[in-house]
């Protein structure tokens, strides 16, 4: 079981991830470089966070090209598991892994705080360890993660159960000022058609241990090596 | 082939939520430009290509635009001119 983490110019979250899936969980990493052809062999491959050539022209757009990014796309369309955090998510919006995409907060501020999110889906490959329901605490810091579709996708992804994460109160209440960006639904973190590719703005790779504040995101990672241990 | 300079308007879609040009908007009211009705910002691109004519020209960039310049989810883009620089 190995985890494929991609490094493109101006990622900044590509050891967060990896301590959460070596430390976190214990599985095997593998590091990825964008200009890489090569997924040497991993299982799930994660887009970290950052910002991508410094997410000149629009968040991930650029980054979608990365030479890697066909190997990427190859991999999930084997129904292989693809995790994009936070620019990650707006690299795999970018590339259609992922319908909508991710604009400028709402605030026009950087969001840099503490989050809950509301799990609304337990049955996906990234979310079984949690139940349904259940309110999570992890970080954000993102300028642009403010999801966005048009209606008839949004109530495609709804009624598909493709969303994964809604950010609510610490009482599990969905509300304007629990949204730190002002996504449409309050959407955190969407899964595609199939249910092999996850993305989401918050940074559960950074709520894995005590000493960062929260254990909460833990359950992503034990989650996908539960669907995937072979 | 000729050089042609080609001007390209990127502006978020209508009905995309657009907090910078509400801000703009708030701002120029506040300066007394009661008459603003509505402000969007986008981007505007300045590209120079080779191409055999202006019409080629044109296109090759609509489909720049298409592949990368502009997301078609959330934003419409228009040629606002092409000239030979």
């Amino acid at each position: 079981m190995k985890f494929g983490i991609v490094t493109f110019p101006g990622s900044n979250r590509e050891i967060d991830a990896s301590l959460a899936v070596t430390q976190g969980v214990g599985a095997d990493v593998v590091h990825l470089w964008h200009k890489d052809h090569d997924l040497q062999g991993a299982d799930v491959i994660i887009l970290p966070g950052g910002f991508s050539y410094g997410d000149y022209l629009r968040a991930g757009a650029i980054a979608r090209f990365s030479p890697i990014m066909r190997e990427v796309v190859e991999h999930a369309r084997r129904g292989a598991p693809v995790l994009g955090i936070c620019n990650g998510f707006q690299i795999l919006c970018e590339a259609h892994l992922l319908p909508g995409a991710l604009l400028r907060n709402a605030s026009l501020r950087f969001a840099s705080q503490w989050v809950h999110l509301r799990v609304e889906n337990a049955d996906t490959l990234f979310t079984n360890a949690y139940e349904k329901g259940q309110l999570i605490r992890v970080p954000v810091a993102h300028g642009d993660g403010r999801y966005t579709a048009d209606a008839d996708t949004l109530k495609s992804i709804e009624d598909r159960g493709q969303v994964a994460f809604r950010y609510v109160d610490r009482h599990g209440n969905p509300l304007p000022d629990a949204n730190p960006n002002g996504s449409l639904n309050d959407i955190a973190g969407i899964v595609n058609d199939r249910g092999n590719v996850l993305g989401l703005m918050p940074h559960p790779e950074d709520a894995v241990d005590p000493l960062l504040g929260s254990t909460d995101g833990l359950g992503l990672f034990e989650s996908i090596l539960a669907r995937v241990a072979a | 082939m000729t050089r042609y300079r080609v001007a390209v308007h990127i502006v978020p879609r209508k009905g995309v939520l657009d907090p910078q040009g509400k801000a703009v908007a708030d701002a120029l009211h506040a300066l007394g430009f009661g008459a603003v009705r509505d402000a969007r910002v986008g981007r505007h691109l300045i590209l120079d290509v080779d191409a055999a004519d202006a019409s080629s020209a044109e296109s090759s960039v609509r489909g720049m635009c298409d592949k990368l310049l502009a997301n078609p989810v959330t934003e419409d883009y228009e040629i606002a001119g092409v000239s030979t620089s």
